[in-house]
C-alpha cells in the first residue's frame, strides 16, 4: 500500500516545552492507523499540524506525495477531542454550514445530509437546536460533520471518549465501513481494546518522541516474552521436574485436580521443546502462548521511556 | 473568499434570528426620539389654564398685573379668610394674596393658595411681572422714567467666528453638546459591536466548535469573517435605527416644532426691525418670545450643523474604530475560557475607550485644548474625540492625519490579533495571563 501521509522530521516547540521532537511517520493508505501515547505526549499537536491548524517549526508533511497545503483540508475529516457545536443553531443548518466550509456545495451537502440522517434515523432532528439534543445525539451529529464530505483521510482524536457503548459500537462499525470504502483512518486514543480491534498499524509517542511504530501484529509478535499458560491433569511435582531449568513458573493454581501454570521460558527454549518435555508426564488440556496486549506494550514502553521499572502486567490470550 | 463569505453569512444570520437583537434595533430609536421629545417638551413651558383670584391689599397691581393666553386674573376685595375657603368652589384654580407691605419686600408678603399646584412657569410669570411693576413704581416715586432705564439696557451675544487656514472666517455653531452626543454614540457603537465580536469568539471557543472550524478554514479567515460579519450587521442595524429615528423625529418635529420654527421666523424679523430702527417699538413683541429663546438657540444651532460631514465622518471613524477595537476584542475573546475570566481582560481595553469618552466631555467646554487635539489623533481615542470635535470645524489635515493613523493602526492590531487568536482559541483549561498572550505573538 502506498502512503497517504509522510511525516518527515517534524518538530514543534512552545515557549516552555517541546511538543514534538523530530517525529517521522508513514501512514499507509486504506488502513486504520492508531496514534497512541499518554496525555501530553504530543498526539494532539501532531494532529493539529496535519490539519494545518498550526504549523511545524521544522519538518515536512506530504499528502499522497504532494506537500501538504491548505487545499488538502477538504480531503481530511477531523473529529477533535474537544468537540462541540453551536448550541443555538439548528442541526440541519449547522451541518450544512460546516459541510460547505469543507468545500461542498449546498445542494450536494443537503443530499448527503439526508442520506446520513436516514441512516442514523434522525430525520426529525433537522430543525432542532443542538441544545435540545442529548449528548449521544450530539455525538452522532459531530460524526456526520466529520465524514459528510467523504474525506480520504479521517482523523479521530479520542473518538470514543464520552460515547455510550451503543454509539461507540455504531461509530466503530462506520469506521470499518469507511475503511472498506477506501478511507484511511488515523485515530488517537487511550483505549487499547479498540486499538487491537480496529488498528492495522500504530505509532507510540511519548514525551514528544516516537518510540514505536509498525503493524499491530508485528509489534505484538516482536514483544513476545516467551510466556505460556498450560492446563493439565497429572503430577505437579513431575511437571516441575520435567521443566527443570527450561523456565520459571510465574503463577500456578489447582482446581479439581487440573493444574493451571503460567510460566516464562528461559531464552533459547521454545514452546515446542517445552511441549515435548511435559507431554510424557501429564495430560494436557490447553497450551497457549501469552502474547502481550497492546495495553501491556504501551505501559512497558512508556515506563521504559520514563525510566521506571516495568509494572507487573496482565497478559491476555 | 468563499469560506469567508460563508462565515460572514452565518454570523449575520445567527444574529438576525436573535430576538433581543431585533427588539434592540427597533426599541433604541424609539427611546432616542422619546428622549428628544421629552427634552423639547421640557423646554416648552406648560400651558395649564389658570383662573386666578387676586386679593391685592397693596392696591398697587390693579390693572397692571395682567394675564396671558392661558392665565386669567380677577381682582376682588373679599376678605382673605373667606376667599381661601371659597375660591375653588367659585371656579378659581388658585388664590393670590398680596400684602399691603409688599413694596418693602420680605418673605410672606405674597401668598399663593392652591389645591393643585399651578406649576413653576406660572409662578415665574407672575413673579417677574410683579417685580417689574414694583421696580417701575419705585422708579416713578423717584421721578425716573422707566423707559429710559429699559432703553439703556442692552443684552449682547457673542458670535464665534473661526479663522481657517486660508484666512477666511466662518461662523461657528459651537454646538458642543451635539458633538459630545455623536462622540458618545460612537463610544456606544464601538463598545457594543466590539463586545459582540468578543462574545461570538468566546462562544465558539467555549462551545468547543472552533477546532472543527479551523480544520476547514484558517484561523485568521475565521476571525476576519467574524469581524466583517459583525461590521455589516452593525451597519445594517445603524441604518435601520437611523431610518426609524429620522422618520420619528421628522414626525415629531412636525408636531412639536412647527409652531417654534414659524415663531422663530417672526422673532428674527422682529430682531431685524429692532436693529434697524433702534427704537423700542417692537420691544414688547420680542418679549413675547422670552420663554422660547432656548429653543430658538437650539434650532439655529441645529440648522448650522453640516449633517452630511458629520455622517461621513461618523461612518469612517466607526469603521476604523470598530476594526481597531474589535480585533483586540477578538484576540482577548480567544484567550479566555469562561465568562467569569473575561472581566480582567476587557477592563484594560475599556479604559482607553472611557478616556476617549471623558476627553469628549471636555470638548464641550474647551474644544481647542491640547488634550482634545491629541485625543483626536491617537487611535485609541480618536474615533470618539474627533466626532465630538467635528461640529467645531476641524482642519482637513488633522482629519486626514487622524484617519490615516487609525487605519494603519487597525491593520497592525488585526495582524497582531490574528496571531493571538490562532493560539488562543485552542488553549483550554489554562488560566491565561497577559504574559502568556504576549508569548503567543511569537509562535510560528
Amino acid at each position: 500500500m502506498p502512503d497517504i501521509l509522510q511525516i518527515k522530521n517534524v518538530s514543534k516547540k512552545y515557549s516552555n516545552h517541546v511538543a514534538l521532537n523530530d517525529v517521522s511517520l508513514n501512514i499507509a493508505e486504506k488502513a486504520v492507523f492508531g496514534l497512541l501515547g499518554p496525555n501530553g505526549a504530543g498526539k494532539t499537536s501532531l494532529i493539529r499540524i496535519i490539519n494545518q491548524i498550526t504549523g511545524p517549526d521544522s519538518g515536512e508533511i506530504f499528502f499522497k506525495g504532494e506537500k501538504l497545503t491548505q487545499k488538502h483540508v477538504e480531503r481530511i475529516g477531523y473529529l477533535p477531542e474537544e468537540r462541540g457545536l453551536y448550541k443555538k443553531m439548528s442541526v440541519g443548518d449547522q451541518v450544512l454550514y460546516l459541510a460547505q466550509l469543507k468545500g461542498l456545495h449546498k445542494h450536494e451537502a443537503k443530499k448527503r445530509l439526508t442520506y446520513w440522517f436516514e441512516k442514523f434515523e434522525m430525520q426529525s432532528w433537522w430543525k432542532k437546536k443542538i441544545e435540545e439534543l442529548s449528548k449521544g445525539m450530539q455525538q452522532k451529529v459531530q460524526f456526520i460533520v466529520t465524514v459528510i464530505h467523504e474525506p480520504e483521510l479521517l482523523i479521530l482524536d479520542e473518538p470514543f471518549s464520552g460515547f455510550d457503548p451503543i454509539n461507540a459500537q455504531l461509530i466503530k462499525n462506520e469506521i470499518l465501513e469507511l475503511r472498506k470504502k477506501g478511507a484511511t483512518v488515523i485515530f488517537s486514543t487511550h483505549n487499547m481494546g479498540s486499538v487491537e480491534e480496529l488498528c492495522d498499524n500504530i505509532a507510540l509517542i511519548n514525551k514528544s518522541e516516537k518510540i514505536l511504530d509498525g503493524s499491530v501484529k508485528e509489534i505484538r509478535k516482536a514483544n513476545r516474552t516467551n510466556t505460556y499458560k498450560i492446563s493439565f491433569k497429572g503430577n505437579l511435582l513431575g511437571f516441575t521436574n520435567a521443566l527443570w531449568t527450561g523456565g520459571e513458573i510465574l503463577e500456578k493454581h489447582t482446581e479439581d485436580d487440573i493444574h493451571s501454570v503460567t510460566l516464562k521460558l528461559t531464552p533459547g527454549v521454545s514452546g515446542t521443546q517445552l511441549l515435548q518435555a511435559i507431554l510424557p508426564i501429564c495430560e494436557i488440556h490447553s497450551f497457549n502462548e501469552l502474547i502481550p496486549s497492546m495495553n501491556d506494550i504501551f505501559i512497558m514502553k512508556v515506563n521504559q521511556g520514563n525510566g521506571a521499572v516495568g509494572t507487573q502486567s496482565n497478559y491476555t490470550e | 473568499m468563499r469560506k469567508i463569505r460563508l462565515i460572514i453569512g452565518r454570523e449575520i444570520k445567527s444574529k438576525l434570528k436573535n430576538k433581543t437583537f431585533i427588539i434592540m434595533t427597533i426599541l433604541a430609536p424609539l427611546l432616542i426620539t422619546g428622549f428628544l421629545a421629552f427634552m423639547i417638551k421640557m423646554t416648552q413651558s406648560e400651558k395649564t389654564e389658570q383662573n386666578v383670584l387676586v386679593i391685592d391689599d397693596s392696591q398697587l397691581f390693579k390693572d397692571k398685573l395682567v394675564g396671558n393666553d392661558y392665565i386669567s386674573l380677577s381682582f376682588t376685595n373679599q376678605k382673605l379668610e373667606k376667599a381661601v375657603a371659597e375660591f375653588t368652589e367659585k371656579g378659581y384654580s388658585c388664590l393670590l394674596w398680596i400684602s399691603p407691605t409688599v413694596v418693602e419686600g420680605g418673605a410672606g408678603a405674597i401668598k399663593l393658595f392652591y389645591k393643585k399646584s399651578p406649576g413653576f412657569a406660572f409662578q415665574t410669570y407672575v413673579k417677574d411681572q410683579m417685580e417689574r411693576i414694583i421696580y417701575e413704581s419705585k422708579l416713578k416715586a423717584n421721578n425716573i422714567d422707566p423707559n429710559i432705564i429699559s432703553n439703556s439696557k442692552q443684552s449682547i451675544k457673542i458670535i464665534l467666528e473661526k479663522v481657517n487656514d486660508k484666512g477666511s472666517t466662518q461662523e461657528q455653531a459651537s454646538f458642543g453638546l451635539f458633538g459630545f452626543l455623536t462622540g458618545a454614540l460612537m463610544f456606544m457603537f464601538i463598545l457594543m459591536y466590539g463586545m459582540m465580536v468578543f462574545r461570538s469568539v468566546m462562544e465558539e471557543k467555549t462551545n468547543r466548535i472552533v477546532e472543527v472550524i479551523v480544520s476547514s478554514v484558517k484561523p485568521f479567515e475565521l476571525m476576519l469573517g467574524k469581524i466583517i460579519g459583525v461590521a455589516i450587521l452593525g451597519t445594517i442595524q445603524f441604518l435601520i435605527m437611523g431610518l426609524i429615528t429620522f422618520i420619528l423625529t421628522t414626525a415629531l418635529s412636525a408636531i412639536f416644532l412647527k409652531d417654534a420654527s414659524s415663531q422663530l421666523k417672526v422673532f428674527e424679523t422682529q430682531q431685524e426691525l429692532v436693529k434697524k430702527n433702534g427704537t423700542n417699538v417692537n420691544f414688547n413683541e420680542l418679549e413675547k418670545f422670552d420663554d422660547k429663546l432656548e429653543l430658538f438657540d437650539l434650532l439655529k444651532k441645529l440648522q448650522k450643523i453640516d449633517f452630511l460631514e458629520v455622517f461621513i465622518c461618523f461612518i469612517l471613524y466607526f469603521i476604523g474604530g470598530y476594526l481597531f477595537y474589535s480585533s483586540i476584542m477578538a484576540a482577548i475573546g480567544s484567550a479566555v475560557d469562561s465568562e467569569s475570566d473575561s472581566q480582567q481582560f476587557i477592563t484594560p481595553v475599556m479604559i482607553p475607550l472611557m478616556i476617549g469618552y471623558f476627553i469628549a466631555t471636555k470638548t464641550i467646554m474647551d474644544p481647542d485644548s491640547s488634550t482634545v487635539f491629541w485625543g483626536s489623533i491617537i487611535p485609541f481615542t480618536s474615533p470618539i474625540v474627533m466626532m465630538s470635535r467635528i461640529t467645531n470645524g476641524v482642519p482637513m489635515w488633522e482629519l486626514l492625519l487622524s484617519l490615516s493613523i487609525l487605519f494603519v493602526s487597525f491593520i497592525f492590531t488585526t495582524w497582531m490579533a490574528g496571531k493571538i487568536y490562532r493560539t488562543g482559541i485552542l488553549m483550554y483549561g489554562k488560566k491565561t495571563s497577559w504574559r502568556e498572550i504576549g508569548k503567543w505573538l511569537f509562535y510560528k
